[in-house]
């Protein structure tokens, strides 16, 4: 099991190396002075000297590169442009909402897509398995964004039930710590923060675990039906064992398999989704981040932005792929 | 070595094949949802084509004084913030995606068909170091990958048909690279390699012509994506440079500043978008399933 992780993990490693050098080109091959690009128009000759001077743009490319991933591996990500403020600090400071975000999508994903397709499997070929085929066509054809601003419309605008917009109440004083706002609130001793905190990821998490929904439920419909089309539970089955026993130990031990290695394909989708649900919502996490530093043309934000989400969605595969192997020891050997 | 002169009598009459693709066809006609699927998609595209002809206004043209009029029979889907036809901006609207969405998938296809060829019919080192090119991009999930190309090469309608064709780019050249991997140890290409034939020989004749069926459908579900990806990209404010282009995902920015006084800015372009999806998710399901009648249920 050890061989395997650590061949995992080295496997990672060009990966993150040949990003590192494509976005590296990303902000060096900027048309026209690199610096003047990152700073804008009107920026004074002389901060463009001292960005020059920070970047090294007068050595050679290749010592360019290296000072980079030196920067990078020392966790120095460049600055913002809009505020001076180191970049890191900030993606640390937001990062725990989109994790609080993408989390509550999962868990809206994956709560009712399994049971869903589960269900779906089992009553096969009825109008019951026809609807969840069309939700999950659907789930999958409804962008994040429209289906986001719809619940706005709908619970927000005219029934009134739930927040538009943000992560909690503008008016409750939060007391930031972890910038978790259910942690923080419990943390408070303030449930009813809590509750609020709550009502706010509610449209959030539903728009963008909708995607993750429908291919979670198609999978689980198609793993199921294949498993119970086996001969040993067919075997389980002639031997006299109760349903309840069949689809506890035959079947769903075996169905997982697939299943988990969707969950963990979808988290890209997953970080990719935050980006958009959080413009529609106001939601001040990282997605919103690279969106702003986009119309900014803050690029040491982009191009970190990209780099950190690429880094969570490799360590999220790899552990993936770790449960993977825990649950299918064939594939430790393969 | 003698002939073997006996045959197996077939028990059941089957119809005579018509061909992969005849067989496929007549699948498909008799797939219900992938007709839908095809419905919407001629609904998109003839939307596309004769807008100029469907269209009762221009789509930049407006006062306003009409500004945020509600669906009635003179704008039958309401007017925007500017008093233009919403009706006139969704068929316009249906060109930006039509071109955009076709011609990443186009792009996509071509060079992650190349790619994916290189691969999985040469082998060996290249197929190691294109991989692993292909699991760089992987690693940036979909649309930020999207997002970063247009915040490089800045804003405009080519640049969006690039970026969305770079997403697509790792999964089509995985898809390829596997179909030709599993063909590789097939009996009919090691027959040919046997009598001689040379190895480009065996990848344009027999090997790619047998791939292409899972890149087919993959490319008719991407188009799906794609509209959407593009759409995501004008939402973000990464559409054409121009904001009055008519694109469904501008359109939609547009509408989140009058949810209150005008959902109808939501409805119909967002309508417009998942319909198209609809369609092309449909119509790729469905071709899965008739090309590869084992994948029914």
């Amino acid at each position: 099991m050890t061989r395997f992780i650590v061949r995992r993990l080295l496997g990672a490693i060009p990966v993150l190396f040949g990003l590192s050098i494509i976005l590296f080109c990303f902000i060096h091959l900027l048309p026209g002075d690199p610096a003047a690009a990152i700073l804008g128009q009107h920026a004074t000759p002389e901060r463009v000297a001292a960005m020059r001077e920070y970047m090294g743009l007068d050595d050679p490319l290749w010592q360019q590169y290296l000072r980079y991933l030196n920067n990078l591996l020392h966790g120095d990500l460049g600055y913002s442009v809009i505020n001076n403020q180191p970049v890191l600090k900030e993606l640390a400071f937001r990062f725990p909402a989109t994790i609080e975000l993408t989390v509550a999508a999962m868990i809206f994903a994956a709560g009712i897509g399994i049971p869903l397709g589960r269900y779906a499997a089992r009553h096969a070929q009825s109008w019951s398995d026809g609807a969840v085929t069309v939700i999950s066509l659907l789930g999958i054809s409804i962008p994040v964004f429209v289906l986001g601003l719809t619940l706005q419309y709908i619970f927000a605008v005219k029934l009134g039930v739930l927040p538009a917009a943000g992560r909690i109440d503008p008016r409750a004083n939060l007391e930031i710590r972890s910038n978790f706002v259910l942690v923080d609130s419990l943390l408070m001793g303030r449930p009813d923060l809590f509750m609020d905190g709550l009502a706010h990821l509610i449209l959030p998490a539903i728009a963008l675990g909708s995607i993750p929904l429908a291919i979670i439920t198609r999978i689980t419909r198609a793993s199921v039906l294949d498993v119970t089309n086996e001969d040993y539970v067919r075997t389980a089955r002639a031997k006299g064992l109760g349903e309840r026993r069949i689809n506890a130990r035959h079947i769903m031990r075996n169905a997982w398999l697939p299943v988990v290695t969707v969950l963990g394909l979808q988290v890209g989708g997953l970080l990719a989704g935050a980006v958009i649900t959080e413009t529609v919502f106001g939601w001040g996490g990282v997605g919103r981040y690279v969106v702003d530093g986009i119309g900014n043309r803050d690029y040491f934000v982009v191009q970190s932005t990209i780099m950190i989400f690429a880094v969570v969605f490799l360590v999220v595969n790899l552990l993936v792929d770790i449960l993977y192997a825990v649950l299918n020891p064939r594939i430790r050997y393969a | 070595m003698a002939a073997p002169t006996a045959t197996i009598a077939p028990t059941v009459e089957t119809r005579a094949s018509r061909g992969l693709w005849g067989d496929a066809l007549r699948r498909l006609v008799r797939n219900k949802p992938a007709l839908l699927g095809l419905f919407f998609i001629i609904v998109f595209v003839f939307a596309a084509v004769f807008a100029t002809v469907l269209a009762p206004y221009g789509p930049l043209e407006g006062t306003l004084a009409d500004r945020l009029q509600p669906p009635s029979s003179e704008h039958i889907m309401g007017t925007d913030s500017q008093g233009r036809d919403e009706y006139s901006r969704v068929l316009y609207g249906a060109q930006v995606s039509l071109v955009a969405g076709v011609a990443s998938v186009i792009m996509g296809v071509a060079i992650g068909g190349a790619i994916g060829a290189a691969a999985g019919g040469i082998g060996g080192k290249v197929d190691s170091v294109l991989m692993r090119v292909v699991d760089v991009m992987l690693a940036v999930p979909g649309i930020l990958l999207a997002i970063g190309i247009v915040a490089w090469l800045d804003r405009g309608l080519p640049q969006i048909m690039f970026a969305v064709a770079v997403v697509n780019v790792p999964i089509f050249a995985r898809i390829l690279r596997g179909s030709l991997l599993s063909l590789r140890e097939s009996d009919y290409v090691t027959a040919s390699r046997a009598l001689g034939a040379p190895g480009s020989r065996l990848l344009m004749r027999h090997m790619l012509p047998n791939s292409l069926t899972p890149l087919i459908v993959a490319a008719t579900l991407a188009l799906a994506t794609a509209i959407i990806d593009v759409a995501g990209l004008g939402f973000l404010g990464l559409g054409p440079p121009d904001p009055r282009t008519p694109e469904w995902g501008t359109m939609l920015t547009e509408s989140t500043k009058f949810l209150r006084v005008a959902v109808w800015l939501l409805i119909f372009p967002g309508g417009a978008i998942v319909v198209s999806a609809i369609g092309f998710n449909l119509l790729g399901d469905g071709l899965r399933e008739s090309l590869d009648p084992r994948m029914r249920r």
